[in-house]
């Protein structure tokens, strides 16, 4: 019954969502149900759909497990964007600057490198805040727009390749190679994809091993806030702060170490991208990834299980709305971005739903 | 580096500033009211889109003061997604913040989804004729509504009661005034203000609007905000100073040696230095961000 209610709200936001997103499409002068069979249809088929969708929701998962721990200890991280954008600069570099370093070296160090530096630029709102009392959400918005100015200009100026006309670094990994070997180029910087060990999937598909991170990343986060000290006291500072405080626990230092994990985490989507896609930094990289992490996080409950759920489930709109784009005559992908705003406001104002609920008896033990 | 400020760049400088002062000025009658802004962002866009679209329909029909339509209509426009922001934040107690993160995704998304389908283009509207651009009046509104908001806040039973309201609700409420109609007008504000800041940019300082031609002055505002301590006066100084930090940045592109980008910075580091009080200190209106429940 408790499992039933958890999902009972995310359902009905994602449902009336569809519903407000359905109308925008039959004004626009579709057919809404044919949108969504083909939204639907075309990220869930075998093997493309669902390996893409997967491809999407791994940057997801870490974004959303970001906001997700932050808010367990009552902070909104607005700023996973730009610690992810930092944190995939740093990756980029380190991955160029080192790149002669064998690939038993290299991988991990990278993903050491993308973990810390997100980790670092997500510590700097919180020590403001445990410091001077400063407003996390206002120095994560300024932090956001101060990393992609910072990347911009290192990119600029010390690592575009000259007369390149794209803001974007070179390829990350080994570049010397002996003649008729350009396929090792920078191999040893690269993760396997999926495609390369799952027999039946082909690897032409992106999905890298930066998806079995993501889920190790779900269980971690489970792990690490129910079943730790630390994580104990972040959700008591959460639930409580003065409580906590009373309690002994160091609420400045929760919350200096809850952004810190939550930068860290968001830091992770470099290893999807950097190591398993692009192989390189370039600017606009990001599909807002940060900020639909607050709408996966809100969908899932600040749950790991319900932020991989909801992770899915945006991977899944992201692809769909990809074949929305161009098989219909109005629609385009910008679709999927107004269903997941319109997600969030539903979410947000959960009390919408819960009003008649309650008066038709079907939440006894209603909160509000 | 000599010739840098010129008249030009001063002219330059207050038309930039302009936009920004519009919707600083609507985030401060909506956060003095107590509730958080983080949406000026989209009622930007929100605005931009509908003068753009607008004004291009009206042109085309030959509608005399087609830009003046278009005006009107990002005003109404700005009013109803704020509406959205205020009936999520006031009656249904939703988190501020999340709400204005949602409303800005939702307007990076939804004006290139209708102007997709309206116009067949990649989310930007036709441009609309020279003469139908809208006049330089935003930048007159804008310098007005300063002196005018301070006294409205200082000088007026609704500023009064705006104050209180942000500061102490349930003072505010034991003396009779309506804590929720107080803050939604603050709100409905916030929109129609943010909206003609944004209508300024699609019409009167370009011809047509862009995806995501903001491009973040919906935060910059929200930073001079902060940064002029939600203060009508001190707000107009910062967003003038942003505005000419962003001039000076136009000016110097390809120019001089300091790297574009280190400009573009000023306003995000200055923010977060007044913030943490190391220029005066910055204090937000008390009840900002906190929902209000009447006492049964």
């Amino acid at each position: 019954m408790k499992l039933l209610r958890e999902l009972l709200f995310p359902l009905i936001a994602v449902v009336a969502a569809f519903v407000v997103g359905g109308i925008v499409v039959l004004l626009i002068g579709d057919n809404p149900i044919e949108t969504y069979k083909l939204l639907i249809g075309s990220a869930l088929s075998w093997p493309d759909g669902i390996g893409y969708t997967l491809f999407y929701a791994t940057p997801l998962i870490f974004t959303g497990l970001a906001v997700a721990v932050a808010f367990r200890c009552g902070l909104l991280n607005i700023g996973a964007e730009g610690q992810l954008y930092i944190a995939a600069f740093m990756t980029a570099w380190v991955g160029i600057t080192l790149g002669n370093v064998s690939g038993w070296v290299l991988v991990p160090l990278l993903c050491l490198v993308a973990i810390v530096s997100g980790a670092t630029w997500g510590a700097i709102p919180g020590l403001l805040k445990a410091r001077f009392g400063s407003h996390e959400v206002i120095n994560t918005i300024m932090l956001n727009f101060i990393a992609i100015a910072l990347t911009n200009y290192f990119v600029q100026y010390h690592l575009k390749a000259p007369g390149d006309p794209i803001m974007q670094t070179g390829f990350i990994g080994r570049q010397n190679v002996p003649e008729g070997m350009e396929a090792l180029k920078g191999i040893n910087a690269h993760i396997p994809r999926l495609g390369a060990f799952v027999p039946g999937f082909p690897e032409r598909i992106p999905l890298s091993v930066a998806f079995i991170l993501a889920l190790l990343a779900c269980v971690a986060v489970y792990f690490f806030l129910w079943r730790t000290k630390w994580g104990y006291e972040i959700r008591a500072t959460g639930a409580n702060p003065s409580a906590a405080e009373y309690g002994g626990i160091s609420v400045k230092k929760q919350i200096v170490l809850a952004m810190a994990v939550s930068g860290g985490l968001a830091g992770m989507v470099a290893i999807n991208e950097v190591l398993g896609y692009r192989y390189r930094f370039y600017e606009g990289f990001s599909a807002n990834y940060g900020f639909t992490g607050i709408a996966v996080a809100l969908l899932g409950r600040n749950h790991p299980v319900g932020v991989l759920l909801s992770a899915i489930f945006f991977g899944a709109l992201i692809r769909g709305g990809l074949f929305v784009d161009i098989f219909t005559d109005h629609v385009s992908k910008d679709l999927v971005q107004v269903i997941q705003a319109v997600v969030i406001l539903f979410v947000a104002a959960e009390a919408l739903f819960r009003g008649p609920f309650s008066r038709w008896g079907l939440l006894k033990r209603s909160k509000v | 580096m000599r010739n840098i400020f010129t008249f030009a760049l001063i002219l330059s400088a207050i038309r930039l500033t302009t936009p920004l002062l519009l919707a600083a000025l609507g985030g401060l009658f909506s956060e003095r009211s107590g509730v958080i802004n983080i949406a000026l962002e989209g009622l930007m866009l929100a605005g931009a889109f509908t003068a753009a679209a607008v004004t291009h329909y009206a042109s085309v029909k030959g509608y005399p003061a087609a830009p003046w339509l278009g005006l009107l209509a990002a005003v109404v426009a700005g009013v109803l997604v704020a509406a959205i922001h205020a009936v999520a934040c006031i009656r249904y107690r939703a988190d501020q913040v999340v709400t204005g993160t949602a409303i800005n995704l939702l307007f990076l998304g939804a004006p290139a989804l209708i102007g997709g389908a309206l116009f067949d283009a990649t989310g930007s509207t036709p441009p609309i004729p020279i003469q139908n651009q809208l006049p330089n009046a935003p930048i007159l509104i804008a310098f007005a509504l300063v002196p005018l908001t301070w006294y409205v806040l200082n000088r007026t039973p609704f500023g009064l009661r705006l104050r209180a309201v942000g500061e102490n609700p349930e003072a505010a409420d034991t003396a009779g005034v309506s804590v929720a109609r107080v803050r939604y007008t603050g709100v409905l504000l916030s929109g129609a203000l943010a909206a003609i800041g944004g209508a300024y940019l699609a019409i009167g300082q370009s011809s047509f609007f862009t995806r995501n031609m903001s491009a973040g002055r919906g935060f910059i505002a929200l930073a001079a905000l902060i940064f002029g301590k939600w203060r009508p006066v001190q707000t107009m100084l910062a967003c003038l100073l942003f505005g000419l930090a962003e001039a000076v940045a136009i000016q110097m592109q390809g120019v001089v040696k300091i790297p574009v980008q280190f400009i573009t910075m000023i306003p995000y580091v200055l923010t977060m230095v007044v913030l943490a009080g190391f220029i005066g200190h910055s204090r937000a209106p008390r009840s900002l961000g906190l929902p209000y429940q009447k006492e049964r």
